[in-house]
């Protein structure tokens, strides 16, 4: 049975808290799900007849949560994962729509690999996979991709990710390119010469434990070069995984002169600095690195005034082998798919911020920067929806770890708050009941 | 997982010795006294003792060493261990063989204890997490991080010149601090030792970030941060340094931080100049310094192994411990 084939139930999601950020709803309302769709919130529409019904009592429901930025790792790097294994591992964390970067291998640079990913996560069919298309061929930063081509295979914006472009030049163009399709370009702020092959914040971590540094200037050298380029060429442009204070505060001056920026910020850097790295430890080693206190209690105090308007996993699935062997050659990067909504709520535990301000940052903020529908339930609006007890406390270790990749530093916390029921298209993808 | 816990025993003895940050001032004092110890033994006509008789040290060195892989070998000849010198070169260690699956290897043959050279910081660290619990780790240099036999020599030599109080005593260490295992090494064991004040010198480009963060006051200009100094530490220069453009050249570097006998006139009229090896004449010092009558530099070489040593004989009474104790 292919379940996108036949019309999905009519449901209705009981005694639940709904909250939806973007329509400013926060109250106990019953939600009404029909043909893909919300159709009634609170009230039932008329002659709707319930042939599923979800208790939601004490649970929270809201938006299908929207990832920026997750690797699949398929096609290429299937032993680290697959879009199965993580298509999966998101529905399970309560995601409904995934944007998975191009560096696969094959890079995402032809509409062939953009259907092959697509055709591959339709099979699946637990989470909305969208895709990111290279900038440059190859993600050598030389030759434009061909965007146009890209765009119309279904990628939601372009990006070369961490990788350099040739010079100011094509950086240029590629903006200019992009912008003539009205494409978002997602930008990483990273001066390559600068970041000299060193793989930890240059601070005094780094400096006691003889790491080669990336000082916080290879982020913000970039930033600035990138702004001054985003305002020559009028290119709508999105800065992924900000990691120092400094850079956002360049980011929240230039919107406010009107350039059209926003910016994300990923799990790790608001809960780890360099300081845990202590001895080597290669789960915390991550690309851009983890930054000091005041980096993060910025990138914190960022997301909830909403100059950083998502909240993301970057989700880097690893094999253990690839975590096994000091810590400069380690493979960077963390597996964070499983502790999106936890450690989210944690902000609001830790009174960072309102429940309604991060729920608004892991479902709204992130479909505005895609220039998606989803992301809110309002009538009419499509029907994904994660239902989460945000009392449900779990231990994060290799059997609670949903994801092919049990490669975290979180890894033996305790976690509070967990999807219960995940509803993509108005179906129940995921319930953790039927476990 | 804290370097202390995984170096020092629950009964705060010597399991690994991986770096000097985490151990205690203690501990380092019995390090010195023991190598006091040997280094009687190693003037003697018979240089051996049989502490380690039946014992496989391996050398295993992923980075070309003459000196320091020869005094280990020396040290452990001279305690009576069969010794094992590998050297895997970096082109093979790429050929797949990961470093986890070099070590297991090793392991299978039964080696009591590695001293490990890597390129790369924390790799002692992370051999002596992945080993079998009777087999100890000694780190004979990774990457930037620690060099800490080095360290240990180093302060020996500045005992047996200086006397034990340390608080009374002002060092120096001059040169590319920034890329500098020994100076990281020689920091820590210097202040764990109350050393009056250590200072570094260098130019900005040599110097890491927040290095006073490590307990020592930094300088850019070596007339002011050698005055009235005790000890002076000279590290090498490497040639690649011009590239990195992290200096203009040998001949600007020598003008600006090259020790010759005229600058040194403004330390201490008893000054020890000293030198981890191998020297660059004419780059970091004058020959006149580096074989005049301040220079202790061969007599560091000589109490390698006396401390090494020290070392190795200290980590595997701890580990006889632990395996008996399994047992």
């Amino acid at each position: 049975m292919n379940p996108c084939s036949e019309s999905p139930p009519r449901i209705r999601i009981k005694g639940g808290r709904l909250v939806d950020p973007a329509n400013g709803v926060d109250g106990e309302q019953d939600l009404y799900l029909a043909d893909r769709k919300v159709v009634g919130i609170g009230t039932a529409p008329d002659g709707f007849q319930v042939e599923q019904e979800i208790n939601a009592r004490g649970q929270i429901v809201c938006p299908g949560l929207i990832d920026l930025a997750v690797r699949l790792r398929e096609p290429g790097q299937e032993h680290k994962a697959t879009i199965d294994s993580e298509c999966r591992a998101a529905a399970s964390a309560g995601i409904t729509t995934l944007c998975c970067p191009p560096d696969t291998a094959p890079v995402i640079d032809t509409p062939a690999v953009v259907e092959l990913i697509h055709h591959r996560a339709r099979q699946t069919n637990t989470t909305r996979v969208l895709t990111l298309g290279a900038l440059t061929r190859n993600l050598d930063g030389q030759l434009l991709s061909e965007m146009r081509a890209l765009q119309l295979a279904g990628c939601v914006g372009v990006t070369n990710i961490l990788r350099p472009l040739a010079n100011s030049l094509v950086e240029r163009r590629a903006f200019e390119y992009a912008a003539t399709f009205d494409l978002t370009v997602h930008l990483h702020a990273n001066d390559e010469s600068l970041s000299n092959g060193g793989c930890a914040h240059e601070g005094a971590v780094a400096t006691r434990l003889g790491l080669p540094g990336i000082p916080a200037a290879t982020e913000t050298a970039s930033v600035a070069r990138l702004l001054a380029l985003i305002e020559q060429t009028g290119v709508r442009a999105h800065f992924c995984r900000i990691t120092s204070g400094r850079a956002l505060g360049m980011i929240g001056r230039a919107r406010h002169d009107g350039l059209p920026v926003s910016a994300d910020v990923a799990v790790p850097y608001l809960f780890l600095t360099e300081v845990d790295i202590a001895e080597f430890d290669s789960q915390c080693h991550v690309l851009p690195p983890l930054r000091a206190q005041e980096d993060r209690d910025a990138l914190r105090a960022g997301l909830a005034r909403g100059s950083l308007t998502a909240l993301c996993s970057d989700h880097q699935p690893h094999e253990d082998d690839a975590k096994r062997a000091p810590f400069p050659s380690t493979a960077p990067g963390i597996s964070g798919l499983d502790t999106l909504l936890p450690m989210a709520l944690r902000l609001v535990e830790q009174r960072v911020m309102a429940l309604g301000d991060v729920l608004h940052r892991l479902t709204a903020g992130p479909a505005a920067i895609l220039g998606l529908e989803q992301g809110q339930l309002a009538i009419g609006a499509p029907a994904d929806v994660c239902i989460f007890d945000p009392e449900h406390t779990w231990i994060l270790n290799d059997r609670s770890m949903e994801s092919e990749g049990h490669n975290s530093p979180f890894r033996d916390w305790e976690m509070k708050g967990r999807a219960s029921h995940t509803l993509l298209n108005g179906r129940v993808v995921y319930s953790r009941e039927s476990l | 997982m804290s370097g202390a816990n995984l170096q020092v025993g629950e009964d705060g003895r010597l399991r690994h010795f991986l770096s000097i940050e985490g151990l205690n001032r203690g501990l380092l004092t019995e390090i010195l006294d023991t190598a006091e110890s040997f280094a009687g033994v190693t003037a003697q006509t018979v240089k051996k003792v049989p502490l380690l008789r039946g014992k496989t040290i391996v050398n295993l060195f992923f980075e070309a060493s003459t000196r320091t892989r020869t005094t280990f070998e020396l040290a452990a000849k001279r305690l009576s261990a069969d010794v094992l010198n590998i050297n895997v070169d970096a082109s093979s260690a790429t050929k797949g063989e990961t470093l986890l699956d070099t070590l297991r290897n090793l392991e299978a043959m039964h080696v009591d204890m590695f001293v490990v050279r890597h390129a790369e910081s924390g790799a002692a660290h992370f051999i002596a997490r992945n080993v079998e619990p009777h087999v100890s780790v000694i780190n004979a240099g990774d990457g930037r991080h620690a060099h800490p036999t080095q360290a240990m020599l180093d302060m020996f030599t500045i005992r047996r010149v200086k006397g034990p109080d340390f608080g009374r005593l002002r060092v120096a260490i001059v040169g590319d601090i920034l890329h500098s295992r020994v100076a990281r090494s020689q920091i820590h064991a210097l202040n764990l030792l109350n050393t009056g004040e250590v200072r570094v010198v260098a130019p900005k480009t040599l110097t890491p970030i927040h290095v006073e963060a490590l307990g020592v006051r930094p300088y850019h200009d070596l007339c002011e941060g050698i005055r009235d100094c005790d000890v002076v530490i000279m590290l090498r220069l490497q040639r690649e340094r011009m590239q990195g453009a992290l200096l203009p050249s040998e001949h600007e570097y020598y003008r600006l931080f090259g020790l010759t006998e005229d600058r040194l006139s403004v330390a201490k009229p008893d000054v020890t100049v000293m030198h981890p090896g191998p020297i660059n004449r004419g780059v970091e010092m004058d020959s006149r310094v580096a074989d005049g009558p301040h220079s202790v530099i061969l007599e560091q070489v000589t109490h390698g192994i006396a401390v090494r040593m020290a070392v190795m004989s200290m980590a595997m009474r701890q580990q006889d411990r632990t395996v008996e104790d399994g047992a």
